[in-house]
């Protein structure tokens, strides 16, 4: 028989049960991916509940952080490249891709992901990127739109954002009628629900930086989405993100792209504002 | 009052006795003597510490995705090569995680990946050298349970 | 998963004679552990890369053995020293049998 040469162990199952239990700084670093420097903290817009708006790369773990900060390590930037492939594939009846009519994303979708959502004046609705690529797809190539969450709606969406990296997030809450959207964003994300009573609020702005469990709660930007989560190993688009939030709410999800969320993306959004897009972000 | 994300986890601690009466459905584990076993097999007897460096988190954000690198101090030329250096972890189903080959030409006995801890446990490297000797490093990772969908 | 595993790799364009250099590697693969449940109960099947392998000009830099506690989308660094400009080739073995390959060039100056 050998000698025993590992000590035994303890298994630790456990985790914390205390809800918000204590507090930690933001981490004062900065972050630069591909050599453009991103904004993690902005002035906050007038009306704003913080003074200073703060990615949420700034609550996480420094292995985390690297993974971001390499445009290599991210895996996030596998959906990018997939997103690059379906940008210049021939879908539809009309026999077009993206780039017949958009040419080479990195020069026409410049800057443009840090602008959505925008007023759409037909619908009479707020469209995000994600719409805007079904518009596309059923107005001008003939093909279906995407079902929510299909594996080339979120990365052709990350494509498209990752084509704004680093410009600061700034929305026109003058287009159209936004500004009545951005109100109804507010009540929604100070409104609690679920059995657990937590509005948007609860988390994001009452207990930022506290814990909760083992996770340090960030101010809830939208400006690093879709983003890759550690956790699934894939993909999360931000509608995915607000359903899976009231989830854990225990509450009803609104379906994507709905009113509710739409209204939650616009409010959400502006909350951000100043910070760099950071699309693929890397999260927990 | 400030903490850090350790003292946080130092705070919980009391809260450890009460999550093991088991909230989490749970697979049979590796465990202590089924990765000795493991490594026994790969390095023929136990092996000595030094030389090969295990580098993780002390505590990971994600225990799905945790990054891990071995480095193996040798001059990777005649007798002082490394051959292998197999990673298992005693606290998943399965001890095995990852057998990295080297060559003269890897130039260094160094690599990088990410791996999967199903909760707090010791991840280990050990290292087979050309010359028959082995060697090891041990680090426990804490993988935590996060609040949200995690 | 819709789109076949598509493989990155990083290497440097060029290096001197003898230097030893950092390589990247990252697959889109789900590495489904075999550990996993469907909503009715049933085990899902084990889908792993289960090798990945570097070669230079026909010989082996580096390999390894891959097991399900490898995380989703595989990532791989380690070094290689090149002595004379070549090609790097890298394959990665899926369980299913299919072998998907990416090739990098080095100059040596």
């Amino acid at each position: 028989m050998s000698k025993r040469f590992l000590a035994p162990v303890f298994a630790m199952v456990g985790g914390l049960v205390l809800a918000f239990s204590a507090n930690a700084d933001p981490v004062d670093e900065e972050l630069v991916i591909d050599d453009i420097p991103m904004v993690t903290r902005a002035a906050a817009p007038e009306g704003h509940p913080f003074d200073e708006v703060l990615s949420g790369w700034l609550f996480r773990e420094a292995e985390t952080r690297e993974t971001e900060a390499d445009s290599f390590a991210n895996p996030g930037m596998l959906a990018v490249e997939r997103g690059a492939d379906i940008w210049n594939t021939v879908e539809g009846s009309a026999g077009k891709s993206c780039a017949s009519c958009h040419d080479d994303a990195a020069t026409s979708m410049k800057s443009v992901g840090a602008q959505y959502p925008k007023w759409d004046a037909e619908a009479k609705r707020p469209i995000n990127i994600e719409l805007q690529i079904d518009k596309c797809r059923v107005e001008n190539m003939g093909a279906e739109p995407y079902k929510f969450d299909a594996e080339g709606q979120v990365a052709l969406t990350s494509y498209i954002k990752h084509q704004s990296l680093g410009t600061p997030v700034k929305m026109d809450l003058s287009d159209g009628e936004l500004q009545d959207w951005w109100e109804k964003g507010k009540e929604l994300y100070y409104t609690r629900t679920g059995q657990l009573n937590f509005a948007c609020a609860s988390c994001h702005e009452d207990s930022m930086g506290k814990y909760i469990r083992a996770d340090h709660l960030s101010q809830g930007q939208a400006n690093g989405f879709p983003t890759y989560r550690f956790n699934t190993g894939g993909m999360v688009s931000l509608h995915n993100r607000f359903r899976g939030c009231i989830r854990d709410t225990r509450a009803e999800m609104p379906k994507a792209f709905s009113d509710e969320l739409m209204a939650l993306e616009v409010y959400v959004t502006w909350r951000g504002t100043g910070l760099s897009v950071e699309t693929p972000a890397v999260r927990q | 009052m400030n903490f850090n994300r350790r003292q946080a986890l130092a705070l919980s601690a009391a809260a450890v006795a009460f999550a093991a009466t088991g909230l989490r459905a749970r697979t049979a584990l590796a465990g202590t003597e089924e990765t000795e076993k493991r490594i026994l097999d790969f390095a023929g007897k136990a092996p000595e510490s030094g030389k090969i460096t295990l580098t993780a988190p002390e505590i990971a954000e994600n225990g799905n995705t945790v990054p891990v690198s071995v480095k193996v101090d040798s001059a990777m030329s005649d007798d002082d090569r490394v051959v292998s250096v197999m990673i298992v972890a005693d606290g998943n189903p399965n001890p095995e995680v990852a057998t990295f080959h080297f060559t003269a030409l890897s130039g260094a006995a160094a690599a990088t990946t990410r791996i999967r801890l199903a909760q707090t446990q010791n991840v280990i490297a050990v290292a087979k050298m050309a010359d028959g000797s082995v060697f090891m490093d041990k680090k426990e990772v804490k993988v935590t349970i996060g609040g949200c969908g995690g | 998963m819709a789109a076949a595993p598509k493989p990155r790799v990083k290497v440097p364009k060029t290096a001197k004679a003898g230097e030893v250099v950092l390589l990247k590697t990252l697959i889109s693969h789900e590495m489904e552990s075999g550990q996993r449940k469907d909503k009715d109960g049933n085990t899902i099947p084990r889908k792993i890369i289960n090798k990945f392998s570097c070669e230079f000009n026909g010989e082996q830099v580096f390999s390894c053995d891959i097991d399900p506690a490898i995380s989703a989308n595989p990532y791989f660094e380690f070094s290689a020293k090149v002595n004379e400009s070549g090609a790097f080739k890298f394959s990665w073995v899926d369980d299913d049998g299919s072998v998907y390959t990416d090739e990098q060039k080095i100059e040596v100056k």
